[in-house]
């Protein structure tokens, strides 16, 4: 169980090696006049705003959203549940876009009503956009809590005497804690890395910063140093989740099982409840893919067009699957540890995932490159490195789910099993991870879907030749080619809709 | 389960090395651009070619990190300045003389150590419709004027708005340009991510002018001719009509140069310079070609064209500096 999550712990630290050894290149004076700038204050400030906005923003969209799904009477749960989760595949700057066509002189919105509706730009244009696509970390991580939810710890508050809001701020959200933090941690951390929708926002944060020393001044050195401060922001943030996490305990402990929770009654409330969930799919999923069907339409794609479309997504697929699974199975041992295992240390691991997340994925891919030409140049732009570099990515975004489940699950079934003679890694299969194997599948599901659309790291890392669907987006963007970009940007989509209804329907059989 | 692993990873790795004739390209110019005229090439010469695409400046900095292991053999930028940062690096082979013979001085590197492929103008764009009855600026220096306050765009990130102020250093010193970029500021220009978002924003109608290259406004008009935003040169010689270049070297590294030179001479040749600018609307960089004709007569470019040495675009060090002084990075 040490020994995985020792390996994928190292695999986190193998980036920060890299970029303190670059920052070491530049002399001290360098350093000191291009960090303690007055600028490099207000990149900060700008991007903690940006976070702070996003995560407010989004916990009121992800919140009632999951509520909704798993608690009350709404029909179309599983539709609902598959909508919601669809805009994490959709690319940022595609969102970015959506909202900016909708206003300006020849924007949708001129078109449809008239009048000239300002273009969304600077902090609330960023923080909109940035909401749009990664509410659904939130909401999957929320909804995997309340469907792990014991409706007892409810009943039994009701039964004191507690009344429903009570009931709600007292004993479900205490409860909702754990999913609640690693949501908006991965969200926040998501947030400070982001380029591409604060530059089309214009709006000046960090990432952006650190993106311009590459692409303008090739300068690996100061990049590398506002990587670092990046990274000691992400310190923050991640203690900050620790300390509020702190060591509760969540799962149940009387005896007997687990069922299943009643639906709340909406009644009269209802029609908000629709208009709710609508209005939240409209802007988040009908609107930008209004936007690429709008590429579309400008010059449509003929049936020649279909092949390479699914050439590059046979490749998206045979790097993001095996990605997917393979963080799945470090992720376990992980959180298995952080959850359950009282050793200095084991804690720390899993905090040193949420590293390999936040760590800019330019500075990433650049840190594998230098260590495996230097260790293993065999391995050097092969499909394995470009794996690994997912995997170190993407850890912390399977962490989350399965973390908050296992504090759900009583430690004593476990113990049981033991005491009864089974190894413990059977004992763990045959009690926990039954009850674990949704938010498992969830996390791996999370995973393909960032990875399905991952760019930096695909086109530093891959094999020379291998155009994703991501990568083939962007050949196209790049060149104002909105048109020919359109098909693949739309394979993402379609995939990671299907896949996701999927998932949710094996969730269904149980 | 161990071996089982491990011969997955040699089978891996084995997927992902290519054989040693294959011409390997690290290309920042687009797939569907480069893509049929690398097919052309390989039924050309039957050489194979295996093309890594990415953004110019990520797969400039992949070279240099790669250093001596660097399995690319021929680098393909978008703009001067990544070429420029990888031949001070040492990582560009010095080219044969007869390659870079004969192209207009606008088109060359004086080190050598690349090729301009293609050309592109800066340009001013503006709303045809608004600004009619206003003189036209006649040069980039009238923009601090009172009259284009809050109605200029520029993106001050981007590369070729970057080499551009490296020009106008070079041309007209620091001071002077110093004192344009604060004085923009104070007229309240609009900063935008790139080219193809001012073009929209003057669509948008946020704006009525733009600090442009010459070719994005004109796919925009391929797919919309309705579009209302034109653009034009300011008086000839101007810096701000500076011309630059997307271009290719050969990396210092590569086994393979004979079949990296075929490559950047058929670069040079005339269907490939006839494609560039039928497709994408850039300068061909051979004057045996003749521009598309949304484009400006040749003579009309050399003319409008200030003369600045592209190897001095260089110097982006510099105008970095500058912009993160004037507070614009």
């Amino acid at each position: 169980m040490l020994i995985p999550a020792l390996v994928a712990g190292i695999g986190t630290l193998v980036p920060i090696v890299y970029l303190v050894l670059r920052a070491f290149d530049a002399d001290l004076a360098t350093i000191q006049r291009l960090v303690l700038r007055e600028r490099t204050w207000t990149l900060m400030v700008n991007t903690l705003s940006l976070t702070l906005g996003v995560l407010a923003l989004s916990t009121v969209m992800a919140v009632p959203l999951a509520w909704l799904a798993v608690r009350s009477d709404i029909r179309f749960k599983r539709l609902v549940t598959i909508l919601a989760v669809v805009p994490l595949a959709i690319p940022g700057y595609v969102v970015a876009y959506a909202l900016i066509s909708l206003g300006g002189a020849n924007g949708l919105l001129s078109q449809l009503l008239g009048t000239v509706v300002p273009r969304p730009s600077g902090y609330y244009g960023a923080v909109a956009a940035l909401t749009l696509y990664t509410y659904p970390y939130l909401f999957l991580n929320v909804r995997a809590a309340l469907l792990g939810l014991d409706p007892v710890l409810e009943e039994s508050a009701r039964s004191l005497g507690y009344s429903s809001r009570e009931v709600a701020w007292r004993v479900v959200l205490p409860q909702l804690r754990p999913a609640l933090l690693a949501g908006w941690l991965v969200i926040a951390l998501y947030v400070l890395g982001d380029f591409g929708v604060v530059t089309l926002m214009r709006f000046e944060a960090f990432s952006y910063a650190i993106y311009l020393q590459y692409s303008s001044a090739f300068d690996r050195t100061y990049a590398a140093l506002l990587s670092l401060i990046l990274l000691g922001l992400t310190l923050l943030i991640v203690a900050g989740e620790g300390r509020l996490l702190g060591r509760r305990t969540y799962s149940r402990t009387g005896s007997g099982s687990q069922r299943a929770a009643t639906r709340t009654r909406l009644g009269r409330w209802s029609p908000l409840a629709y208009g709710y969930v609508t209005s939240v799919m409209m802007v988040s999923l009908v609107l930008p893919l209004t936007v690429l069907a709008s590429w579309l339409v400008v010059a449509p794609p003929g049936i020649q067009a279909l092949q390479p479309v699914l050439e590059a997504f046979g490749r998206s697929a045979s790097v993001a699957v095996p990605a997917a699974v393979i963080t799945a199975l470090a992720a376990m041992p992980i959180a298995y540890l952080s959850a359950r295992v009282r050793l200095i240390g084991s804690r720390l691991i899993e905090r040193l995932a949420y590293f390999g997340y936040a760590i800019p994925p330019v500075s990433l891919a650049l840190a594998l490159v230098f260590f495996s030409l230097r260790s293993m140049p065999w391995l050097y732009q092969t499909l394995t490195i470009l794996v690994m570099a997912y995997v170190i990515s993407f850890l912390a975004l399977a962490l989350g789910p399965i973390r908050s489940a296992l504090m759900q699950v009583p430690p004593r079934l476990e113990e049981a099993a033991r005491s009864l003679g089974r190894p413990p890694f059977v004992a763990f299969f045959q009690t926990t991870f039954p009850l674990i194997r949704r938010p498992v599948v969830a996390g791996t599901a999370l995973v393909l879907m960032v990875a399905m659309k991952e760019l930096p790291l695909t086109f530093l890392l891959a094999p020379t030749g291998f155009t994703t669907l991501a990568v083939r987006v962007f050949t196209r963007t790049s060149e104002g080619m909105m048109a020919e970009a359109a098909p693949f940007a739309l394979a993402i989509v379609l995939f990671s809709c299907l896949f996701v209804s999927l998932l949710v329907s094996y969730e269904g059989r149980r | 389960m161990r071996t089982r692993v491990l011969s997955c990873l040699v089978l891996f790795a084995l997927a992902g090395a290519a054989p040693g004739q294959t011409l390997t390209i690290y290309s920042g110019r687009g797939e569907a651009l480069v893509q049929p005229l690398v097919e052309r090439f390989t039924a050309e010469t039957g050489i194979e070619v295996s093309v890594r695409y990415g953004g110019t400046a990520e797969l400039a900095v992949l070279i240099l990190e790669e250093g001596r292991a660097s399995p690319a053999d021929v680098f393909w930028g978008q703009d001067a300045g990544a070429l420029g940062a990888l031949s001070q690096a040492g990582r560009l082979l010095a080219l044969p003389a007869d390659l870079t013979a004969g192209l207009p001085g606008i088109f060359t590197s004086r080190g050598g150590f690349w090729i301009a492929t293609s050309g592109r103008a800066r340009v001013l764009a503006f709303n045809p419709a608004g600004s009619a009855p206003e003189p036209w600026p006649s040069s980039v220096f009238d923009l601090v004027d009172e009259t284009y306050r809050g109605r200029v765009a520029w993106a001050p990130t981007n590369g070729s708005f970057q080499a551009f102020v490296t020009a106008m250093r070079v041309v007209h010193g620091e001071d002077l340009t110093e004192t344009w970029l604060r004085g923009m500021i104070a007229n309240d220009t609009q900063a935008y991510r790139n080219n193809t978002t001012q073009v929209e924003a003057i669509a948008a109608g946020e704006v009525d002018y733009a600090l442009v290259n010459n070719y994005y406004l004109l796919r925009f008009l391929a797919s919309d001719p309705d579009l209302s935003v034109a653009q034009s040169f300011f008086d000839d010689g101007d810096i701000g009509n500076l011309v630059n270049v997307a271009g290719a070297g050969i990396v210092v590294t590569s086994g393979n140069v004979d079949a990296a030179q075929r490559f950047l001479r058929f670069l040079l040749d005339e269907q490939a310079q006839r494609y560039f600018t039928d497709e994408v609307f850039e300068y061909p960089v051979t004057t045996d070609v003749t521009p598309d004709p949304r484009l400006v007569s040749y003579g009309e470019l050399l003319a409008a064209s200030p003369d600045v040495d592209l190897d001095v675009l260089e110097d982006l060090e510099g105008t970095l500096e500058l912009l993160r002084e004037v507070g614009l990075l």
